[in-house]
C-alpha cells in the first residue's frame, strides 16, 4: 500500500519540500506543455476552415445567412 | 480624419478579425488540450469554437482581448459537449476511457506526462481555472471574466489545484493512464457527475 518509490530516482532525497514553494516543478512543466502545444506547426484545417467562412461570406453578402454557414458546415461533418 | 463611426463592420476590421482569430488559434488548441487531453478531440473542439467565434464575429469588440472572448467561447463549447455526450447515454465508459485512454487498436498509450495526467484527474472547473492562470499566463481578474464568476472564485480554485498536484505529485500519487485505475477512474466519474448535473435515473 504505502510503498515508497523514492529510489528510483537515484538520489532524490528531496523529503523535504521544495523550497520554491511559489514555482514546484509541475508548475513549470505546466507551462510548457501550453507553451509546447502554441509552438506546434499549425495543421491546415484550421486556416482552411477560415478561409472557407471567409469565401462563404463574401459570396453571400447580399443574403442574411452567414451564420448558417456554420451551423451548417458543422452538421455536415457531425 | 476619416469618416465617423462606420454602422457595419468594415472591411479592414473584418481582416483584422480574421487575422486576430487565426493569431489565437495556437493558444485555443494549447487550452483545449489541456482540458481534455485528446489532441484529436481538443482540435475538434478548436474547430467548434472557431465556427461559433466566426458567426459570432458581430459580437466582438476590436480592441478587446481575442484570446480571452475566444477562451469563453471554446470553455461552453467544452461543457456542451460533456454534457451532450452524458445525456446521449453512450459517455459512460466512453467518455471516460476518451479522455485518458488510446484509441482502440492501438496499442501504444497516449503519452501525457505524469503533471497532465494529474491535471485531468482535478474537477473541470478547477483544472480550467489552473490552466487559463498557471499556464495561460491570464491574471485572476482575467480568469473569472472567462469563467463567469468571482475573482475569489479563481483564487480559491487555484489554489486548490495547486495544492491537490503538489500533494499528487510530490507523493507519487499519479494516476494511471486506463480506467482500470481506480483514482483516475473515480476523478473522471466524479467530473462527468459534476458537469452532467444529477442523475435522472437508471
Amino acid at each position: 500500500m504505502a510503498s515508497r518509490n523514492q529510489s528510483e530516482e537515484g538520489s532524490s532525497s528531496s523529503r523535504e519540500k521544495p523550497a520554491r514553494q511559489g514555482s514546484p516543478d509541475w508548475a513549470d512543466g505546466l507551462r510548457q506543455f501550453y507553451d509546447s502545444v502554441v509552438d506546434e506547426p499549425l495543421p491546415d484545417s484550421f486556416k482552411d476552415l477560415l478561409d472557407k467562412l471567409d469565401e462563404g461570406q463574401e459570396n453571400s453578402t447580399t443574403h442574411n445567412s452567414n451564420a448558417d454557414d456554420g451551423s451548417s458546415y458543422l452538421a455536415g461533418k457531425a | 480624419m476619416v469618416d465617423p463611426e462606420p454602422p457595419k463592420r468594415t472591411t479592414a476590421q473584418a481582416a483584422d478579425f480574421k487575422r486576430e482569430l487565426t493569431e489565437v488559434i495556437p493558444h485555443l488548441r494549447a487550452f483545449a488540450r489541456g482540458l481534455c487531453g485528446r489532441p484529436d478531440m481538443a482540435d475538434d473542439l478548436v474547430q467548434e469554437a472557431l465556427l461559433k467565434a466566426w458567426a459570432a464575429q458581430e459580437r466582438f469588440e476590436p480592441g478587446t482581448s481575442m484570446r480571452a472572448w475566444t477562451f469563453v467561447i471554446l470553455r461552453n463549447a467544452y461543457l456542451t459537449d460533456m454534457r451532450r455526450n452524458r445525456f446521449r447515454g453512450e459517455y459512460d465508459e466512453g467518455v471516460a476511457e476518451r479522455i485518458l485512454v488510446a484509441p482502440a487498436g492501438q496499442e501504444e498509450p497516449l503519452h501525457l506526462s505524469d503533471m497532465h495526467r494529474a491535471l485531468l484527474t482535478l474537477p473541470p472547473e478547477r483544472r480550467e481555472a489552473l490552466l487559463l492562470v498557471g499556464a495561460g499566463g491570464f491574471s485572476y481578474e482575467e480568469a473569472a471574466q472567462i469563467c463567469d464568476c468571482a475573482v475569489g472564485t479563481i483564487k480559491s480554485r487555484v489554489g486548490r489545484a495547486r495544492a491537490t498536484l503538489n500533494a499528487m505529485l510530490a507523493e507519487g500519487n499519479i494516476p494511471d493512464r486506463s480506467s482500470d485505475d481506480p483514482i483516475a477512474h473515480t476523478a473522471i466519474l466524479e467530473e462527468l457527475e459534476s458537469v452532467a448535473g444529477p442523475r435522472t435515473s437508471d
